[in-house]
């Protein structure tokens, strides 16, 4: 079963939802708030973009109509899955204090069992990374592994790409081939509206069992593999990756973090839309009696002031210097702490940067002077 | 360079969580200066408390919240967890005021350790400056109680002032004995209240007893203490990688994950705090790292 | 070797200093002891000697009126104390005082100002020397302008 590829049209998808709602999962897919395309939970098809898409580019998002009713006709939108993985606010623990005695009450909320609808290829791999990142140490993460371990994933090949996209750059996609259930590819054709479905676990076959289905055709499994390499010969950005390690670490001083640190306002937006972006702090409450205390772990940015703070002062005041931060960890010093890069190529940042700064301009420039300081030296 | 990752296997067994605090009883407080206490924890269940010299807690005060802090007791009585705090910020500060019978929240140990058993065998000088002695005590303890497992053994401390100093009756006690070298120096006092050396920490390596081709140096204070300590070793003659440090950044969960205190590619709390110098000079001592 | 010429050669400020400049500056040494608590020169004495110590401990002072003395550098084994003697307008800054019973040899300024005037190799030597150690102590006072202790928490 595994690796088979069937069809699915267009009307059993929401069949689909339904056997995954009866199988206790908590269907959390696309859907369209405050014009732009979240992530949420979705019930039913209908709560899909059905028939929208995005336009992108640095600094830009707008949701524009399409002229078909397709489900996936987008790329990724401001929220990635680590919302849900890795969720934005959490109760660690509760703290309770009487007389001289100090008890410790560990959350024990249930965990959420979710089924990611439209998972795409470079989301994947961001969910590879955190995996990485939580539970591949010393130490793991419990709450991110509980998470995860529950977790369904349809995945979506992408069959257009967005102005910001580079997966290609990174390797992490357009195609989704490993780590789903089930991978869709949506195909429109003339009349004919349907999926051609990649089984990935013994999990999504059994799912797959209860949906109507149609073994695929070669002629459909050659017209989904097209409709992909077309995304993949369409990205909107390019990053070369040749030595990137070692050429940001020679390049810590370069004039061009002074440069972009003009432009950065240091909002620490790109942190929050990145996929792998895993910084937290904590906050420690307590109740106006001081009878009980919790301790709450928000995710936090590197952009911020407060963030490398030791006693005296902060250690990254200046704002080229956590930019560089941001920049060489994503890409340079992620490799040597996870044997990965922190990049996916998914373009968040640079399209929900509010000035448009965009990564693989940032790299290009350094790569660029050096490159023309090398040929001066030799002219 | 771009690994292509594969998904990984998940680990199922839920650990125990790394990140809630168990409960210490403070046993005793003593006052080492006029804003640094050093505190004496005994676990509320009895179980005791092993860990490696170099190594650091994270200590939760009720309600208020939680500090990394060193561990500087003896590691061969692992029945007391000591603690030296300054009273410096929002946490540290009230925790100073803690009382005996007063309950804290600890979480740990944390962190790498000094090399004290790679180190057998060689000399040892250990530089400490201001409250950084506090993580080096550990690492003194178990090297006078292993004593002939060293050559010569060097324990050079600087602080501001003869008020400033920590741990004045061990050092009294250490430098009593006939088998290490300790040298103590001030950055100025009045000659009724000090009859010892005034000058900079770093005044003090070129007259200290080892062998620079056989020995191992074990550095902790504040960064620029440290960068101009390594200056003067080096002068002595020793390689970057004789050469240890104990880094200080914002620890916030101690595990690696919620991202503060890195130092280029490394962690400090699990990687750290204590580096070997060739592992980090790259980046030691450029500006905003 | 004379005692004075072998003493001389011990000591790290004159390591491996040709044996025949060793001997010329020979002549305006002599061997002195200092008892705990006696002071060496005070602050505004002429500076006219300096002294490369043996054994011992010594202490630069300077009194500020209400503050009392303060203590701003210690000497000891192997040290040189004084270089106001090369400078203008040659008079000394600080008090010193021995803090334990101290050996020195103690060399006559303007005599090897006159050795070296006589010698300029064995001058550029000296200045050498002393330049370094001049540089040292330089270093280590802009240390102590950092406060090097204050913000280890």
């Amino acid at each position: 079963m595994i690796g088979e590829q069937v069809l699915i049209e267009r009307q059993d998808i929401q069949k689909l939802l339904d056997v995954l709602h009866q199988k206790g999962y908590e269907t959390v897919g696309p859907t369209i708030r405050e014009g732009a395309i979240v992530y949420d939970q979705i019930a039913s098809v209908e709560e899909l973009p059905i028939g929208w898409t995005d336009e992108q580019d640095g600094g830009t998002y707008r949701l524009k109509r399409r002229n078909d009713q397709a489900l996936f006709g987008y790329v990724v939108g401001p929220y990635s899955w680590k919302k849900f993985l890795h969720p934005p606010v959490l109760s660690l623990w509760k703290a309770k204090k009487s007389g001289k005695s100090l008890e410790i009450i560990p959350n024990s909320d249930e965990i959420p069992q979710y089924a990611f609808i439209g998972v795409r290829s470079c989301e994947l791999h961001a969910i590879f990374i955190q995996d990485r990142v939580f539970t591949n140490g010393k130490f793991t993460d419990p709450h991110y592994q509980a998470r995860r371990q529950k977790i369904f994933i349809i995945a979506v090949n992408c069959v257009q790409a967005g102005g910001t996209c580079f997966c290609v750059s990174m390797k992490t996609g357009p195609k989704a081939t490993v780590g789903f259930d089930l991978a869709l590819t949506e195909i429109i054709d003339g009349q004919r509206h349907y999926f051609v479905v990649e089984v990935g676990t013994e999990k999504g076959a059994e799912i797959l069992q209860k949906v109507p289905t149609k073994p695929a055709q070669p002629s459909d499994k050659k017209s989904a593999d097209e409709r992909v390499a077309q995304a993949a010969q369409r990205m909107g950005r390019q990053l070369d990756t040749t030595d990137i390690k070692e050429l940001l670490y020679r390049n810590l001083e370069h004039p061009r973090w002074d440069e972009v640190a003009t432009r950065c306002l240091t909002c620490a937006n790109c942190t929050m839309v990145c996929p792998t972006c895993f910084c937290t702090t904590v906050e420690d409450v307590t109740d106006l009696i001081g009878a009980e205390a919790e301790r709450v772990r928000r995710w936090d940015s590197c952009f911020t002031l407060d963030f490398s703070y030791v006693h005296g002062g902060s250690v990254r005041a200046s704002v080229k210097s956590r930019y560089r931060q941001w920049l060489t960890h994503k890409l340079a010093s992620w490799i040597d702490q996870f044997g990965t890069s922190g990049c996916v190529g998914c373009g968040r940042c640079i399209t929900w940067c509010p000035v448009g700064i965009d990564i693989t301009e940032e790299v290009r420039a350094i790569r660029q002077s050096e490159s023309a300081q090398l040929s001066e030296r030799r002219g | 360079m771009v690994v292509t990752l594969k998904p990984q296997q998940i680990p199922v067994a839920v650990s125990t969580d790394p990140m809630v605090p168990v409960p210490y009883r403070l046993l005793r407080v003593r006052r080492e200066t006029s804003d640094t206490f050093t505190f004496e924890f005994g676990s509320v269940d009895g179980s005791r408390f092993p860990f490696a010299p170099g190594q650091f807690n994270m200590l939760y005060l009720f309600g208020v919240g939680e500090v990394p802090i060193s561990i500087s007791g003896d590691p061969e009585r692992p029945e007391i967890l000591v603690h030296t705090v300054r009273a410096v910020g929002t946490v540290t500060t009230p925790f100073c005021k803690l009382k005996p019978g007063d309950i804290i929240g600890v979480r740990g140990p944390f962190g790498s350790s000094w090399p004290v058993v790679e180190a057998a065998g060689n000399d040892v000088v250990i530089v400490a400056g201001g409250v950084g002695l506090a993580p080096l005590r550990p690492a003194i303890y178990h090297i006078l109680n292993h004593r002939g497992e060293y050559g010569r053994v060097a324990v050079l401390y600087g602080a501001r002032s003869p008020g400033d100093m920590l741990y004045k009756k061990e050092l009294a006690e250490w430098r009593g004995r006939f088998d290490v070298q300790v040298e103590v120096t001030v950055d100025a006092a009045k000659p009724d209240e000090w009859q010892g050396n005034v000058g900079v920490v770093t005044t003090l390596i070129p007259r200290a007893h080892f062998d620079p081709h056989h020995v191992t140096a074990l550095v902790c204070g504040p960064e620029i203490m440290m960068r101009f300590t390594i200056l003067e070793l080096q002068k002595r003659g020793l390689r970057d990688d004789q050469i240890y440090i104990s880094m200080e950044r914002n620890m916030k969960c101690a595990i690696g994950f919620c991202g503060h205190c890195q130092y280029g590619p490394n962690f400090v709390c699990k990687d750290g705090p204590v580096f070997r110098f060739d592992r980090v000079k790259e980046i030691f001592g450029k500006r905003e790292i | 070797m004379a005692t004075l010429e072998r003493l001389l050669s011990e000591h790290p400020f004159f390591k491996d200093l040709d044996p025949r400049y060793i001997q010329l500056i020979a002549g305006c040494a002599q061997e002195v002891t200092f008892k705990a608590g006696e002071f060496i020169f005070r602050e505004g004495d002429p500076a006219s000697r300096f002294w490369v110590i043996r054994n011992g401990r010594i202490s630069l002072e300077v009194f500020a009126p209400g503050r009392g003395p303060i203590m701003i550098e210690t000497l000891g084994e192997g040290d040189v104390m004084g270089w106001s003697w090369m400078v203008p307008p040659y008079r000394k800054q600080y008090d010193a005082r021995a803090l334990e019973l101290t050996r020195a040899l103690e060399f006559d300024a303007m005599c090897i100002r006159g050795k070296c005037d006589e010698e300029p190799k064995l001058g550029y030597e000296l200045f050498k020397r002393f330049s370094q150690i001049i540089g040292q102590r330089l270093q280590a006072t802009r240390l102590r302008l950092i406060d090097l202790y204050g913000s280890h928490a």
